[in-house]
């Protein structure tokens, strides 16, 4: 199916005053684990997510890959039970085991119905998967094969070859710019991930979210015995700081596609940031909106250059990109490229209307019951306060930090953290110099 | 067996909470309305399905339903463009619309307070669209947009194009939704126009609420809000279908790649009759058994165990307006070919058809679908779309629990049956990606170097 817009999904935390947040119970589990718990008896079914500080932002050089490998590698061979008992185990009772990868999370999802027969088997595998995962070692020679074959792929697509010259371009040798190369996935050892696993699986910093139908009792019990057999653990769950001002670059790599990939941006902000609310709403604006944004009204709605054009934050525990990217045809990319670089200099010169903050904030402050009206998307809310460590009230706060932001402080925001002077641009299917415009 | 019980009365539970709130009322103008009460958060929203999709096009305007879809939000006489938008997005709301062979939508999810104004929008455009030449000439522009990251450059897209257009020779499932890149450079607004007189009107479409709303003030405000729409007389449907295919057909498609790729897709029936057919649901089942979890048949043999694919998988919809295919697609392995891949899917296939299905498997699926039947009940957005698709296929939503029901009556012997008739060569289109290298420099053989 064709969709009119494409969204560009970023976890994004909002709430509002006016209505009703879910009841988080929040304790540490004997094992050491921060558990977060919505207790709901409306559907007859349970979600559960167990993350660490375990992606790839952990990674250290010379290693590279190996913290998705081992996040990969967690439900394919535990105590007891072969990939295939794993997979064919939860689907005879209909459970859905998923996960959460990132440069900062690793993680577990399981999805199962909540009464006892079904709900105890699949915690039981989710438990084995979480404590004692086996890494076989030909599991491992198979799952590095198919890795190796898909970034030779990823490194004839576009999209992903715009991405990684990007995380290069953005974030230098830091961990959040690191790609892994098909000589990393080689060299990759059982040891290593074993190390891995060990170091960065520890209970101490497991953050376990629990939303369904089960009681406070049962929610604690399933927590501690989720986390009770984890590693030591003990490794840095801090990730190395980012720099924050990088040197203006402009790559410009060849490909057969007819559209050219642009992404251009710099280092954001970290997920604790003083300013996440201001740039929170100054990007709505600019072009987190969809067809109410800026850069969709210049570039799509005025012109019809793009089907989709877009600008993120990526809050991370460092700062992650700030992000704007667009598709559009070869003979016009470098047209569109002025464009967006006009739009995004004139927000941050001039900031935003009145009129567009306010019709910002009823945007998001008004849509805040879309956000947490179902389980799937409250459980994620509970990880990410729970991993990150937001307030409690974060959900409740929420709407009112939205409605205090200013049109000045999105101004001084965006002027002291996007220099559009300073920013790395990729474009892959660039169009060739001297070719017609 | 004792597994599959208690799910099934865990279902009953629930269904009976749930099933019985659906509501339905057609209004003198023809319109369908339908109400899917669900109280678990305050929000609701609001999808109208027209039953006009990119197999109602003719030869020469392909893509026009789609495009009619963008222009929607180009403004009416009351409602300037972008103005829908910026209104929806004021109100707290998400909104967007899709259009697929069978139907097009639009939907937009909202407070369950701010349902008048999403009707009033909604009914406004059904009849008021203002279709000017300046908006069309760009918007047109964002679809060839789409169409080149969507699929001209998406070569696993690109194939499927191809395929679909090699498979059927006389149904329109052959265009695709999206439009030949020919048709949309000769594309008007004229076409645009015709399109939206022939099919824009409320005795063609289905409108699905579902939320935190009581069914009778739905009702009332829909009576409101399209109630005064006049119905529009609708065109004959020519029935169109597909002729036996009399041999297999096998296609190559060039595209800049690393990787081969392989699909295999075979001519096979959908759904017509809920209570009677029994095909379409040994064929859902027969999905299950080849790619319902990561050690279902085609994943275990050829990726885990022979490691002759990267990946494989296996889809069938029997829910459509028109004949559907059963569809396997498959990744070689570095240093095999996509003729290994075929061959170790025929195996496959001749093993099932020979030996049939176990009890086990047969389990294992049905139990998976009765589960899925609680998890969608934690979205809102997925059970009116559900009911949405079923009445725009001209099947309804009461079709829902038959349907749930026949797929548990499924048998072993049905799915052998099903497969054994489904798999032959004479209904089978192959099609291969051939990739390409980036630049003209020659790429190395892929073939030759590392053998297993």
């Amino acid at each position: 199916m064709l969709t009119r817009f494409l969204s560009v999904a970023v976890l994004s935390l909002a709430a509002g005053v006016a209505f009703a947040t879910p009841q988080i119970q929040h304790w540490q589990a004997p094992s050491g684990a921060r558990v977060y718990f919505v207790e709901d008896h409306g559907l007859p079914m349970l979600d559960v997510a167990v993350d660490f500080a375990a992606g790839s932002g952990f990674d250290v050089a010379g290693k590279v890959g190996v913290a998705s490998l081992t996040y990969g590698m967690l439900d394919l061979g535990a105590q007891d039970l072969s990939e295939d008992d794993i997979a064919r185990k939860l689907a005879d009772i209909g459970a859905q085991l998923g996960g959460q990868f990132d440069s900062d999370r690793a993680g577990l999802r399981l999805r199962t119905l909540s009464n006892a027969t079904e709900r105890e088997a699949a915690l039981d595998i989710l438990a084995r998967c979480l404590q004692q995962p086996l890494f076989p070692e030909p599991v491992l020679a198979r799952e590095k094969a198919r890795l190796i074959a898909a970034l030779k792929e990823a490194e004839t697509q576009p999209e992903s070859i715009a991405e990684k010259a990007f995380g290069r371009a953005v974030f230098g040798v830091h961990p959040y710019g690191w790609h892994t190369e098909v000589t990393d996935v080689e060299k990759i050892q059982r040891a290593e991930l074993e190390d891995f696993y060990r170091a960065h699986y520890g209970a101490k910093q497991a953050v376990v979210a629990l939303m369904g139908d089960v009681t406070r009792a049962q929610a604690e019990a399933i927590a501690q015995r989720l986390t009770a057999g984890l590693p030591a653990g003990g490794a840095d769950a801090r990730i190395a700081p980012v720099m924050i001002r990088i040197q203006p670059s402009e790559q410009r790599i060849e490909h057969p596609a007819s559209q050219s990939h642009i992404l251009m941006g710099t280092p954001g902000i970290a997920r604790n940031d003083e300013d996440y609310f201001p740039l929170y709403v100054g990007n709505y604006i600019l072009g987190g909106g969809g067809f109410v944004s800026r850069l969709m009204n210049e570039v799509r709605e005025k012109r019809g250059m793009a089907y989709s054009v877009y600008s993120y934050f990526m809050p991370m525990q460092q700062p992650g990109a700030f992000q704007i990217g667009l598709q559009t045809k070869k003979e016009q990319a470098d047209e569109s490229l002025q464009l967006v670089r006009q739009t995004l200099r004139t927000f941050v010169d001039r900031g935003v209307t009145a009129k567009e903050l306010r019709a910002a904030k009823q945007n998001i402050v008004g849509g805040f019951p879309l956000r947490i009206d179902s389980n799937k998307k409250i459980l994620e809310y509970l990880s990410v306060i729970g991993f990150y460590d937001l307030p409690l009230t974060y959900l409740d706060d929420f709407t009112g930090k939205v409605e205090k932001v200013t049109a000045r402080q999105i101004h001084d925001a965006f002027k002291r953290r996007i220099d559009p002077d300073a920013l790395a641009t990729v474009i892959v299917g660039a169009p060739e110099v001297g070719q017609a415009k | 067996m004792r597994v599959h019980l208690i799910v099934v009365a865990l279902l009953l539970q629930v269904s009976s909470a749930v099933q019985a709130e659906v509501y339905e009322r057609t209004l003198g103008n023809g319109l369908k309305v339908i109400v899917k009460e669900d109280h678990r958060a305050p929000v609701l929203v609001q999808q109208i399905w027209y039953r006009a999709g990119s197999m109602d096009e003719n030869t020469g305007t392909t893509g026009v339903a789609h495009v009619l879809e963008h222009m929607m939000f180009k403004g009416t006489a009351d409602i300037p463009a972008g103005e829908f938008s910026k209104r929806i997005a004021a109100a707290g709301g998400r909104e967007n619309a899709f259009t697929s062979y069978d139907y097009t939508a639009y939907f937009q999810q909202l407070h369950k307070s701010r349902l008048p104004l999403a009707m009033r929008l909604e009914s406004d455009r059904m009849r008021n669209l203002l279709l000017k030449e300046k908006e069309f000439d760009k918007e047109v522009k964002v679809v060839m947009e789409e169409r080149r990251w969507r699929t001209d450059d998406e070569p696993h897209s690109l194939m499927f194009e191809k395929l679909m257009a090699t498979a059927y020779q006389e149904h329109p499932y052959q265009h695709p939704v999206i439009g030949w890149m020919n048709d949309l450079q000769n594309m008007s607004a004229a076409d645009a126009q015709a399109w939206y007189q022939t099919w824009y009107s409320p005795n063609n479409a289905t409108l699905v609420i579902a939320g935190d709303v009581k069914a009778q003030e739905v009702f009332a405000l829909a009576q409101r809000y399209y109630g005064g729409i006049p119905a529009v007389r609708q065109p004959q449907r020519k029935a169109v279908g597909e002729a036996a295919q009399l041999g297999i057909k096998r296609i190559t498609v060039k595209a800049p790649a690393e990787l081969p790729y392989l699909i295999m897709a075979w001519h096979a029936p959908t759904l017509r009759d809920a209570e009677k057919d029994w095909k379409p649901y040994a064929l859902e089942v027969l999905t299950g058994v080849l790619d319902g979890n990561s050690s279902a048949r085609l994943n275990k043999a050829l990726v885990r165990e022979q490691q002759v694919a990267m990946d494989v998988g296996a889809g069938y919809d029997s829910v459509a307006r028109g004949p559907g295919l059963f569809v396997l697609e498959a990744t070689p392995r570095e240093g095999r070919t996509v003729s290994d891949v075929e061959q170790a899917l025929r195996e496959q296939l001749a093993a099932l058809v020979r030996d049939g299905v176990s009890a086990e498997e047969l389990q294992r699926v049905k139990a998976q679908v009765m589960a899925g039947e609680v998890y969608k009940l934690d979205s809102v957005f997925y059970q009116a779309m559900q009911i949405g698709q079923l009445e725009s296929v001209g099947l309804t939503h009461k079709a829902i629990p038959v349907m749930l029901q026949k797929l548990q009556e499924v048998t072993a012997q049905q799915v052998q049956d099903v497969a054994r008739e489904i798999f032959n060569d004479d209904r089978l289109t192959v099609a291969v990606l051939d990739p390409q290298p980036l630049s003209d420099k020659p790429k190395a053989n892929p073939g030759a170097a590392h053998a297993h």
